[in-house]
């Protein structure tokens, strides 16, 4: 396989970003070659320039504000720079296709999945209606979507979303491209459906001998398709190599940092807990979305969100909600901290129904149980200071408003900023530092459980690293609950004493971490552990701290 | 190695700075911003330039412009001076201009804010009252309340910010609509902030940009919902006011085109000025532009 000719070779590709912006290149100096049958993965935090790398190869950067300033980009052999508009259409899709990461918007929602793949075939292939259809079905086919037939004729909206990545494959492989580049494909996907995918686009690749770039943030998923790896820091390369020389012996120390930050799959040892008294309990909860129809419309079929769920968690304890989406975790933080109204079911916070308080007593209650949020942008109000973003929950409680900023403050240190942040706006952070920003909120109220939904899902390995740390380092000197909702098995395993592994709003499975990782006894379970992305991989021991 | 997250990056300027390097890049806002600045100059100059009433009689009548010296912009078919009216004029207008857009927009966001913070039946009702407003034509409705309360100048200012509250209401109910839903009314709800704090504290200043913006239309608006009440001489008799001049003038228009040209140059400068004044600002308040 060496000796073949590459599909694809950048040399010393410099991409300049328009003046005014962090840094003078967003891409500086990469090196890269694809051969056939390969999958290159290029691996790099929010940032480092990859998705830019890929406009460039398809010639689609937003020029002129972003654009080529040196290298080369030569496919089979042609220099892609060199191309004219027209030529480049016909190596779009055509030779080179691409695989997006949010198959819902990559997607017309106006047109039938037949349609947009007819689209594809219409302006590359030859033959008729009939011979198109045909084509696109056996496409459908391949990609393993459960009754080709009638998907072609359905709206993306009325096929899953795994369904929806595969129907964006199809349409990328339909003309057999030699190249396809996939932009975090499986990012948007639960951990059981991005399994499948990564296995389906090495079974098309190796069919069809064509060269793969992968372009991703998760090592989990290096390990698991990678032939080739390349990190990329800040537009910069600093390491690439053969997938098991990276991932097992990584060189570069920003390499061996980011190794490092990817959580652990052995879970804590389990915490003798049953003995504490219980802080949060939550009883025969129940939550149905019932679908408002209008006054012609006519009532729509109600959802069930969470059914009969009931739970008990420990002070200093960390129970861990997990499952994949639609599985109801979300609605269960919502309900425990009586966002949303529950249908029936009791949740006693220090002994204290919640559900069943009125509203000033409820926001007496609020004290107690507080939450930190999975976007930690849209969860600060930009029009306040950090200081009084802080602040503000001890106020409304009957803080004197200078002791409630004062306090603020030291809070900052101990979430390790700066007290300097305190006169700030939120967007001048950084997503970790917001994260921390709403972590020191829900401290500030002394609350007797926290409540974490997704808190680390929006945030770069190295960053959530950083944040887990802080979390666990707080819950420990601080003795807190905590209830944390998270899809990330890896990082459930981190820092949860306890689990609850949740499908379609019911506990399939429940027991301490480490038990249920070790010996899942539910079948949903033991599925979840086996999709794990990079589960046979183990990092290489741990040599710098992460953090 | 990793960078540690916690580094905090270089403050940036304060917001009023950031919004002033964002308007002054729109040419057009800033000619808005002088003509506004000017009318406003003429406000409040109007005593100085002119003391005494401008209604009094202060040279020959229908003297052409540039003609006396002392009455610079000539005078009208009753004599009366049209530079010093147009001065007094600046006054009405402006008068009504801010109030009832402020009339407007305090309707506006109490009916728009209920609607879309509560959702529910209250939206049901409040909507409906919205609409039924709507689907009568403004300046019939503004031609009744006139006719119902009198035409002194508080009462037609308030019947120009009555008309005009239903645009801006629908639109701070579209705000609340997308804002109540985000994560920061959440985390505050959660800190336990009352309904009223989150309406007025939390979610409200999220949702001024696009209503600032929109206060200069509808400023605009009221101006020329004056002029023309005046130029069917439903105006205040008792104060100078562009809409009164143009009225007035209308009747010697063919010999004396001025008496009527004047004053509407100047109203068309003056909703001009707004309308410019409120795309700039759409550009300044725009989160999406780069400073």
């Amino acid at each position: 396989m060496s000796d073949q000719s590459p599909i694809l070779e950048i040399r010393d590709l410099k991409i300049a970003l328009p003046e005014g912006s962090d840094r003078p290149f967003a891409l500086d100096g990469l090196n890269l070659t694809v051969k056939p049958g390969e999958i290159v993965c290029m691996v790099g935090e929010s940032g480092s320039g990859k998705s830019l790398s890929a406009g460039a190869i398809m010639r689609l950067l937003p020029e002129p504000h972003v654009h080529v300033a040196g290298g080369s980009i030569s496919f089979l052999g042609d220099d892609i720079l060199a191309k004219t508009d027209r030529e480049m259409k016909q190596i779009r899709g055509n030779r080179i296709s691409m695989i997006f990461q949010e198959p819902m918007t990559a997607l017309n929602p106006q047109k039938t999945v037949g349609w947009q793949i007819d689209e594809v075939l219409k302006l590359h292939m030859e033959g008729n209606r009939a011979a198109r259809r045909k084509h696109a079905i056996e496409m459908l086919n391949r990609v393993h979507i459960p009754d080709p037939e009638s998907a072609y004729n359905a709206y993306p909206h009325q096929i899953s979303g795994g369904q929806r990545q595969r129907v964006m494959i199809a349409m990328a492989l339909s003309l057999s491209p030699k190249l396809v580049i996939a932009d975090e494909p499986t990012t948007a996907l639960d951990v059981t459906t991005q399994l499948q995918i990564l296995k389906l686009i090495r079974e098309l690749q190796q069919e069809d001998g064509a060269g793969v770039l992968f372009i991703t943030h998760d090592f989990g998923v290096v390990a698991e398709i990678a032939d080739h790896v390349i990190v990329l820091r800040q537009g910069e390369v600093v390491e690439q190599g053969a997938a098991d020389q990276v991932l097992n012996h990584p060189q570069h120390p920003y390499t061996q940092a980011l190794i490092a930050s990817v959580p652990d799959l052995a879970p804590p040892p389990p915490k003798p807990v049953s003995t504490l008294p219980v802080v949060l309990k939550g009883t025969g909860l129940k939550k149905t979305f019932a679908a408002k129809g209008g006054l012609l419309s006519g009532k729509r079929k109600a959802v069930t969100a969470v059914k009969d769920l009931s739970f008990e968690l420990h002070q200093g304890e960390t129970l861990g909600v997990v499952g994949e989406s639609g599985s109801g975790k979300t609605t269960v933080s919502r309900l425990v901290t009586r966002l949303l109204e529950a249908d029936a079911g009791a949740v006693d916070v220090d002994g204290k129904d919640l559900l069943a308080c009125s509203p000033s007593e409820l926001r007496g209650m609020r004290k107690h149980i507080q939450m930190v949020f999975q976007d930690p942008m849209a969860s600060l109000n930009p029009r306040k200071r950090v200081v009084d973003l802080i602040a503000q929950g001890p106020i409304v409680h009957g803080e004197d408003p200078e002791k409630a900023r004062a306090r603020a403050r030291e809070l900052l240190e101990l979430v390790e900023l700066s007290p300097a942040a305190a006169n700030r706006f939120p967007h001048e952070f950084s997503g970790g530092q917001r994260q921390r920003i709403g972590i020191a909120r829900a401290l500030a109220m002394e609350p007797k459980v926290i409540v974490a939904d997704e808190p680390v899902s929006a945030l770069d390995v190295s960053v959530q690293a950083q944040v887990l740390k802080l979390l666990a380092d707080l819950r420990d000197r601080m003795n807190l609950s905590l209830l944390f909702v998270t899809h990330d098995l890896r990082v459930a395993a981190q820092l949860c004493d306890c689990i609850i592994v949740m499908q379609k709003g019911e506990i399939v499975e429940a027991g301490v971490t480490a038990e249920v990782f070790a010996d899942p006894k539910h079948p949903y379970t033991r599925n979840l552990l086996s999709s794990i992305p990079g589960r046979h991989w183990t990092p290489p021991v741990r040599n710098t701290d992460a953090a | 190695m990793t960078v540690l997250d916690t580094e905090l990056r270089p403050a940036e300027p304060s917001r009023a700075i950031v919004f002033w390097r964002r308007y002054r890049r729109n040419r057009a806002a800033l000619l808005g911003l002088f003509i506004f600045a000017i009318v406003v100059l003429m406000a409040l100059t109007a005593g100085f330039v002119d003391p005494g009433d401008p209604l009094r009689r202060a040279g020959d009548p229908l003297t052409a412009p540039f003609v006396d010296m002392s009455v610079p912009l000539g005078t009208d078919q009753l004599g009366r001076d049209i530079l010093s009216g147009l001065f007094y004029g600046a006054r009405i207008s402006l008068l009504v201009g801010v109030v009832a857009t402020l009339v407007a927009i305090a309707i506006g966001v109490i009916i728009g804010a209920l609607a879309g913070y509560f959702g529910g039946w209250v939206d049901d009702v409040l909507m409906r009252v919205t609409e039924a407003f709507q689907t009568i034509p403004n300046f019939v409705l503004l031609l009744t309340l006139v006719a119902i309360l009198g035409s002194k100048i508080e009462w037609i200012t308030l019947a120009i910010g009555i008309v005009s509250w239903t645009a801006p209401a629908r639109m701070v109910r579209a705000e609340f609509m997308s804002l109540r839903n985000r994560e920061f009314v959440d985390a505050a709800r959660n800190l336990g902030v009352s309904n009223t704090s989150l309406i007025f504290r939390e979610i409200l200043p999220n949702a001024l940009p696009p209503i600032i913006v929109y206060a200069s239309v509808i400023m605009a608006l009221s101006i020329l919902l004056e002029s023309a009440l005046a130029f069917l001489g439903l105006g205040d008799p008792n104060y100078a006011s562009w809409g009164n001049m143009i009225g007035q003038g209308r009747a010697v228009l063919r010999t004396a085109w001025y008496c009527a040209a004047i004053p509407g140059i100047a109203i068309v400068l003056t909703v001009l000025s707004f309308s410019l004044l409120g795309e700039g600002l759409n550009d300044a308040l725009n989160p999406r532009q780069k400073q």
